[in-house]
């Protein structure tokens, strides 16, 4: 455990310590909320809106629902949100990176022109256009993320490839007649993935963030199902005379996303990477 | 000879690109809903309103001719009619692009004006109070939800300060008892044009929160990459040399070597602004700001796909030529851009 902190430093461990939490929230939510049946959206109407106290610690919800157990319950969703736009995205953007940055040529251009087409849109809108004609639901919220997620990851895998092709040992299996497929899978892949999933952890804190901005503006989760992002916007009707509806799962959001991004540059900095601060 | 190269490939590149983004816009927005004519026709259409609109909206045609005409119209600025209030998008677009666009400049401007000095005390004083308070908040701001965010500054400097308005771009008094005329559609401007000074004051009194909120997250990225380039720049030996002439710190920093961190400076005006116009699709529901952001997030609902797709377009064209357009700046100020 100390060498682990070591090798993090004190930031990354804590915050991988922080999403180890998150984690075991989701994975226990039926047993660690305290009104399961609230978490998962039955409504409790003699309790609406009720400040937080002793019975309910963060309050209630407009349907009388204990806000902490709904919170619980909304990691479960937009954890494997953000987890699952960022592994299809890499399933999708490494091998357009590598095919084109392996083969060249027209492979190359004509993979690269399309991954510029999508990187020209602010992402956020042609997610909310792609989630808005998909219909809303976790699932096409979800492939509307990594729809606008995948080219990063193909110019990064790209770009990656470029200087493996030319290192000695790709050489000598080339000329050794080694088939492609055998030294992209062997070969390659290796070397390119390992930058590549550095840069996934990352991005799991803005996949968490946009993808809850897709929930707020109605195009995630549907009801009952709880979601940060979601209950955020739950609670802006009734925002700020009562606040407690959108402020623990907006903090959560915040929370988790800072735990990633400090855990990524502990990563980023133990890979021996280019840090912010070159000393 | 190269510069000149360097500018057709990328305009070539640009333009390209920008069919490539029309040709996506159409398919998403044509394509993949279920059933367009059913939309258009309204709330429970009979077969017969369906098979009109159908002939209206021209979906019986072959698609490479759908998407000829979807890409002439929008060109020539015909952005269709909205499915929810049968308005002409063109005419919304002329009212709220410039509610967006003073939004998207004010806040471009708030977070450079926040984030590069930061950067540059950082840089200055590493390892100190300033540098670590200043990265702490990089971190921060770059890890918090926007539309949380916002909602936070509401409740701190409107509803508990009562320091700052809570929404909207001008007060009631004014906008609803004696409206501004409507000259270019930025309210500071057209105070300014019709000589009331009160009016300029309200109108930059309502812009502060939600500009503030726009700013957070590039203001952030602003202050790691000027950090960075600034402590890079400060080991150099032109930095040393000024040292060693006796030049004050002052100028050593912002006369030598902020000027070399100029490039970095540019990219960061095409990250805020874009953070901002995207992100006002969130912000502008919660300031009650009419602009682009507040019409696309309405249009959410009513499914109203003309809107979302026209307003996804215009953004999109503006950011590629907004990108074209510092590539080229950075090119001209930096000729070892323009080898690559």
């Amino acid at each position: 455990m100390s060498g682990l902190v070591r090798r993090l430093g004190f930031g990354g461990a804590a915050g991988l310590a922080l999403i180890l939490i998150f984690a075991l929230l989701a994975m226990l939510a039926p047993w660690l909320a305290p009104y399961p049946g609230q978490g998962l959206g039955d409504p409790n109407v003699i309790a609406k809106l009720k400040p937080p106290s002793t019975e309910f610690w963060l309050g209630t919800d407009h349907l009388g629902r204990d806000v902490l157990s709904r919170v619980i319950f909304g990691t479960r969703v937009s954890m494997s949100a953000g987890l699952l736009i960022v592994a299809s995205s890499l399933l999708v953007g490494l091998p357009v990176g590598v095919l084109a940055g392996y083969f060249g040529g027209w492979v190359d251009e004509v993979l690269m022109r399309v991954t510029d087409i999508f990187l020209a849109f602010p992402a956020l809108l042609l997610a909310v256009l792609l989630a808005a004609a998909l219909g809303p639901g976790l699932l096409n919220s979800i492939v509307a993320v990594s729809v606008t997620w995948w080219p990063w990851y193909a110019r990064m895998a790209r770009s990656e490839v470029l200087v493996l092709r030319g290192q000695p040992y790709v050489e000598a299996a080339l000329l050794m007649g080694v088939s492609h497929p055998r030294i992209l899978i062997r070969h390659i892949l290796p070397g390119a993935a390992r930058p590549l999933l550095v840069q996934a952890a990352l991005d799991f804190g803005p996949a968490l963030l946009t993808a809850s901005a897709l929930s707020f503006l109605g195009l995630g989760v549907l009801p009952p199902t709880a979601d940060w992002g979601k209950l955020v916007d739950e609670g802006r009707k009734f925002f700020p005379d009562r606040w407690w509806v959108s402020t623990a799962p907006g903090l959560a959001i915040f929370l988790l996303a800072l735990a990633f991004s400090v855990l990524g540059d502990a990563l980023r900095d133990a890979e021996g990477g280019k840090r912010d601060d070159p000393a | 000879m190269d510069l000149a190269r360097y500018i057709l490939r990328r305009a070539i590149l640009s333009a390209f690109v920008v069919v490539g983004v029309t040709f996506l816009v159409f398919v998403v927005a044509q394509v993949v809903p279920s059933d367009p004519a059913a939309l258009y026709a309204g709330p429970r259409p009979t077969a017969e309103q369906i098979e009109k609109a159908r002939v209206t909206l021209n979906l019986d045609a072959p698609m490479p001719e759908r998407f000829v005409r979807f890409a002439v119209s929008m060109a020539s600025g015909d952005f269709g009619v909205s499915y929810k209030s049968r308005r002409l998008i063109s005419q919304d677009l002329g009212v709220y692009l410039p509610a967006t666009l003073e939004l998207a400049i004010f806040s471009t401007l708030l977070a450079l004006l926040i984030g590069i000095p930061a950067g540059v005390a950082a840089a200055a004083r590493r390892g100190s109070w300033t540098d670590r308070l200043g990265s702490l908040g990089s971190i921060l701001a770059v890890a918090m939800p926007t539309f949380f965010f916002a909602m936070l500054l509401q409740m701190v400097f409107a509803s508990w300060l009562g320091l700052l308005p809570l929404s909207g771009r001008l007060s009631r008094e004014i906008s609803v008892s004696d409206p501004l005329t409507f000259v270019t559609g930025f309210n500071l401007i057209d105070a300014l044009i019709a000589g009331r000074p009160q009016v300029f004051l309200d109108a930059l009194w309502h812009l502060i929160l939600p500009a503030l909120t726009l700013a957070a997250y590039p203001a952030g990225i602003a202050m790691r990459l000027t950090r960075s380039a600034m402590i890079e720049i400060l080991s150099r030996r032109h930095i040393t040399a000024a040292r060693a002439m006796g030049l004050s710190e002052r100028r050593i920093l912002y006369g030598h070597a902020l000027r070399n961190a100029v490039g970095p400076a540019l990219t960061m005006i095409g990250l805020s602004f874009a953070f901002a116009l995207t992100g006002s699709v969130l912000v502008e529901i919660i300031f009650a700001w009419p602009g682009l952001g507040r019409y696309v997030s309405e249009s959410i609902l009513s499914k109203d796909f003309p809107v979302i797709a026209a307003c996804t377009l215009v953004v999109t064209v503006c950011y590629v030529l907004m990108n074209l357009v510092i590539d080229l700046t950075q090119a001209m100020v930096d000729p070892r851009v323009a080898l690559t």
